[in-house]
């Protein structure tokens, strides 16, 4: 039902763009996944993005200009995230937002370079800024930056020597588990075992066998919500007792309930969470569940961050100038105290990646606990 | 060896809640010539009914089961036949199958709207403890379901068999034109196919749910497998679902486990193109006369 | 065919081409892209006429044609090669796959090819998926150049659309003078009634396996211009999701009329669209449309409309006569 709201929320929102005088509000369109596999990762950040968005309207907008954002579903498919991409830069907008999926995004990204449009997107795969291009940013990790921690871990913390991979099979799972792979043959650790899951895949008794089967130290595991759950309560019900690790997805609070006991114990680096004890992050949490009736996740802090950074950016400059905000994010800082929409201090590099504090942790008694805080890189 | 009985056990409960949905759909295609492309979000909806029943009408699990069966049965069942099936049974397979592909998406976007996107947890109706079979730890769960299953379908083999009701049902499969003509009331027998069809795919619903997580998607894959489960098995007999189910379910884990991973979703698919080719009554199935 | 049904065609037939030459001019790319994605749905939406609505038989691996096709047409001009080449040989592949496909598959009946059409689509998904070392697995391939075509470029909207509609047209063409051959009254023979044809002497197998093939290189087609229009290929795209959007696409447009796959496609690409403003619900509502069409009028769209120019004429249900209920 909330959605319902949502929906004429938004629909509301669109009408009143339409009958508003051009001059008076500021265009930043959103492709994101609402229908296909990310839907849940493309909700979340469009809710969060909704959130930021009435906030700042609510106290007079951008350089006084209201924010007017359409959500487009890309239907979790490239081609259609590319046409929903033409569609929104046919609209001359300021900024777009979005997508989620990084398949989408390498592609439509081309695009909006082409338009000289800057594109924030929560994207994790590490090739996205890897192709010269000056006008994306993120605001998640990267691949590139989330799995040399995690590597560090294991071959620090653990002391491991032989690791087994399990990974979902789409292009979220392959470009974690192949970046995860690289960072393990640099450091001399062995991938015993590789096994690749299905996307919706309900039986982990032979993906578990496999696994027991190769004796590594620590399996790394990295699959979306659910699955990580199922593969979770298999692994505790086998009698898996090394050491499993995960990067943010697998210590999520949706996984933690739905594994139930089978979560405790469970390791691993987080990016970006709305568990983590930062008051900041906790209000946004509390705001965001008493709007939309339901917990956000990570993906909901991305949408959420990119609002707030790029109105901070914009009211710096004093302008709306695609060139010259994208110019100023490369290098940029901003930290809680200069905009609070931010909600942990970032630092964005010349690629438009990003760099902040994270975090490792353990489930413990069903709660997220954090065990150490890694520094941002940069420091 | 505790591996393979823990693939087999597994293996066999995820089979049986093939079963369960594969039945149905035999027996919807045999009756009324429907096949039912939404047969997966057929599974996916009626645990929904059950959770919109504890949420938003505040009521208790056993209840909201209740409530949830029900819905299912009419919604599912009766409904389904009077306005999707009976309109354009006449006009052929495609115009039905289409539909039927319409509904599919209706019901996985309309549960994403109005309930969400995210997998909910649901209750389990057993106790989640584990027993330990020959040193191969087996959930408690896993057991009930194949248990269930199998008591589901030998009770609908002798409701079909040895009641009245049930073979005027079986001759309505065999041949309508003649059932009429000897007094059976067609038209209702279809339709007890339906509710039985509603109330088979209901069960599965509560049964795997609580191991599934409830969410929108959960119909996908499901119907593929159903398909290739009741084809596999026998498309014209009720025992060949069971077969098929328990066998896809099996071969899955084993294949996963001992070849590739990559491609375990292959070997279901070539096993379907091979009965298809060379047995296409199935494996437990009578061969079909075909009229000209 | 009454000459009012025949000018009202003809009048319809000559505005639509209007239409479809003066219509990029007043759109925005975006509205080209869309143009481009009707035109190529519709080549592939015409093979699957070819051996749905005229020959009779279920197929649901079109899709599949289409991916071997943009995979075909990806990998070669990705490579250098021309893309005539590629183009042409993407066709030759996937006639030559349709082929060794309905060699064995066509000896089933309808709902039973129906199966061995979806597991085929999945299987050949897997592949496309699970070899990297040649289709470039999940991460797709990209940076697809759009072709010159006698020194044309195409690489702008405008002139890429105009390219697909110069295919579509001469397809189209083609198919009308197939459709109008012997072959073409032997392919409506054997959906009409398959032992009758055969028993009079029509080499039922082989006419098939010819619609089979022709609609597969058809899809082929399709897919060697899909490539090139969204630049990036991957196999989710080319999965039984899109079988079945064809499946919808014929189906909805009218199975066994010429301009089915015409108006098919342009409901299954611009609906949804159109309803994009609906936020959430487009899906929603666009499965509940397909489903009263189908309730009230199962010939499509083309049939209602026949219905509607010819109230007097007998019911031409143009689906084959023995699914019907024998009792009915």
């Amino acid at each position: 039902m909330k959605s319902l709201i949502g929906a004429a929320f938004a629909s509301a929102i669109s009408l009143v763009a339409v009958t508003a005088h051009a001059q008076q509000t500021v265009n930043m369109p959103d492709v994101i996944e609402l229908s296909g596999p990310g839907a849940v990762s493309g909700t979340n950040w469009r809710d969060g993005v909704t959130l930021a968005v009435d906030e700042i309207n609510a106290k007079g907008g951008i350089l006084g200009r209201r924010i007017v954002t359409t959500h487009s579903d890309t239907q979790s498919n490239p081609g259609v995230s590319r046409a929903q991409v033409q569609k929104a830069l046919d609209g001359d907008p300021y900024v777009l937002l979005g997508p989620i999926f990084s398949g989408s995004v390498k592609v439509n990204m081309v695009l909006a370079q082409q338009a000289e449009v800057p594109q924030f997107t929560g994207a994790e795969a590490a090739e996205i800024t890897q192709t010269g291009n000056p006008y994306i940013f993120r605001t998640s990790f990267g691949q590139q930056a989330s799995m040399p921690k995690i590597a560090n871990y294991m071959r620090d913390g653990l002391k491991a020597k032989t690791v087994a991979v399990v990974w979902v099979n789409n292009d979220f799972g392959k470009g974690g588990r192949d970046s995860f792979v690289r960072e393990m043959g640099t450091r001399g650790i062995k991938v015993v075992a590789d096994v690749s899951t299905e996307s919706g895949q309900v039986d982990f008794a032979a993906d578990v066998v496999k696994v027991k089967g190769a004796n590594a130290e620590a399996i790394f595991v990295y699959t979306n919500e659910e699955e990580s759950a199922r593969f979770l309560r298999e692994a505790r019900k086998q009698g898996i007792r090394v050491p499993l690790i995960g990067e943010t997805t697998l210590l999520n609070q949706k996984v933690i309930e739905l594994a139930g006991d089978a979560a405790n114990g469970v390791r691993g680096h987080i990016g970006l969470s709305a568990e983590v004890p930062i008051a900041a992050i906790q209000e946004f949490k509390n705001k965001f569940n008493k709007r939309f009736n339901y917990l956000p996740d990570h993906n909901a802090i991305k949408g959420y961050t990119a609002i707030y950074a790029i109105k901070y950016v914009t009211t710096k400059i004093g302008k709306f100038d695609r060139k010259l905000l994208a110019k100023t994010m490369h290098g940029l800082t901003i930290t809680p105290a200069m905009e609070p929409g931010i909600l942990i201090e970032t630092t964005w590099d010349d690629k438009g990646d990003i760099d902040r504090i994270s975090f490792l942790a353990e489930v413990v008694d069903g709660k997220q606990k954090i065990i150490q805080n890694l520094p941002k890189l940069g420091k | 060896m505790t591996d393979l009985i823990q693939l087999l056990v597994a293996g066999l409960a995820t089979g049986a809640i093939y079963a369960l949905v594969a039945v149905g759909f035999t027996l919807l295609w045999q009756t009324s010539q429907t096949i039912n492309f939404a047969q997966g979000e057929f599974v996916m909806v009626p645990a929904f009914f059950v959770l919109a029943a504890m949420k938003f009408g505040g009521l208790s699990f056993p209840v909201a089961i209740l409530v949830g069966i029900a819905a299912s049965v009419l919604i599912l069942g009766a409904v389904f036949k009077r306005l999707l099936v009976d309109p354009m049974i006449r006009h052929g397979v495609l115009p039905l199958v289409i539909s039927t592909i319409a509904l599919a998406l209706f019901l996985k976007e309309g549960v994403k709207e109005f309930y969400g996107a995210e997998a909910q947890s649901f209750p389990a109706l057993w106790t989640t403890t584990h027993v330990t079979i020959a040193g191969a730890v087996v959930s408690l769960q896993n057991l009930v379901i194949i248990g269930v299953a199998v008591v589901t379908i030998a009770v609908l083999q002798w409701f079909l068999g040895r009641t009245r009701t049930g073979r005027c049902m079986q001759a309505t499969a065999q041949n309508p034109a003649l059932a009429r003509i000897l007094g059976i009331r067609v038209e209702r027998m279809i339709l007890y196919t339906f509710l039985i069809n509603a109330a088979l795919v209901a069960l599965a619903s509560l049964l795997i749910s609580p191991i599934y997580l409830a969410k929108f998607s959960n119909g996908e894959t499901l119907g593929i497998v159903a398909f290739i489960a009741a084809i596999v098995g026998g498309f014209n007999q009720v025992r060949g679902a069971i077969v098929g189910g328990l066998l896809l379910g099996v071969i899955d884990n084993l294949v996963a486990a001992y070849l590739s991973t990559q491609y375990r979703g292959a070997i279901p698919l070539f096993l379907l193109i091979a009965v298809i080719l060379f047995r296409p009554q199935g494996l437990l199935g009578r061969a079909e006369e075909r009229s000209v | 065919m009454s000459a009012l049904g025949n000018s009202v065609r003809g009048i319809v037939a000559v505005a639509a081409c209007a239409v479809l030459i003066a219509a990029p001019f007043g759109l925005k790319p975006y509205g080209i892209y869309l143009l481009s994605m009707w035109a190529v749905m519709t080549i592939a939406a015409i093979g699957l006429n070819l051996t749905l609505g005229y020959a009779g038989q279920i197929s649901l691996a079109q899709a599949s044609f289409v991916g071997i096709g943009a995979y075909t047409a990806a990998i070669l001009t990705t490579h250098g090669w021309p893309f005539a080449a590629a183009f042409f040989l993407a066709a030759a592949l996937c006639l030559a796959v349709g082929w060794l496909l309905g060699y064995p598959a066509l000896r089933v009946q309808h709902h039973y090819l129906a199966f061995v059409t979806l597991a085929f689509t999945t299987l050949v998904f897997l592949v496309l998926r699970n070899e990297e070392w040649l289709t470039k697995g999940i991460y797709g391939i990209s940076n697809i150049p759009r072709p010159a075509v006698f020194g044309w470029s195409t690489q702008a909207p405008r002139d890429f659309y105009f390219f697909c509609l110069g295919v579509l047209a001469v397809v189209s063409f083609a198919m009308w003078r197939l459709v109008r051959s012997p072959w073409g009254r032997a392919f409506m023979a054997l959906r009409e009634n398959p032992m009758r044809a055969s028993s009079l002497g029509v080499d039922t197998r082989r006419y098939t396996l010819m619609a089979f093939a022709i609609g597969s290189s058809l899809g082929g087609l399709a897919g060697a211009l899909y490539a090139p229009l969204v630049q990036f290929i991957e196999p989710t795209a080319f999965a039984l999701g899109l079988s079945l959007n064809l499946l919808l696409m014929v189906i909805v447009g009218g199975s066994g009329f010429f301009f089915g796959p015409f108006l098919g496609a342009l409901v299954s690409v611009l609906l949804p669209e159109w309803l994009r403003f609906t936020e959430g619900f487009y899906l929603i509502i666009y499965a509940a449309m397909v489903m009263v069409l189908m309730v009230y009028c199962p010939a499509g769209l083309l049939g209602l409309a026949e219905r509607l120019l010819k109230p007097a004429a007998e019911d031409r249900s143009v689906l084959t006569q023995s699914d019907k209920d024998p009792g009915a």
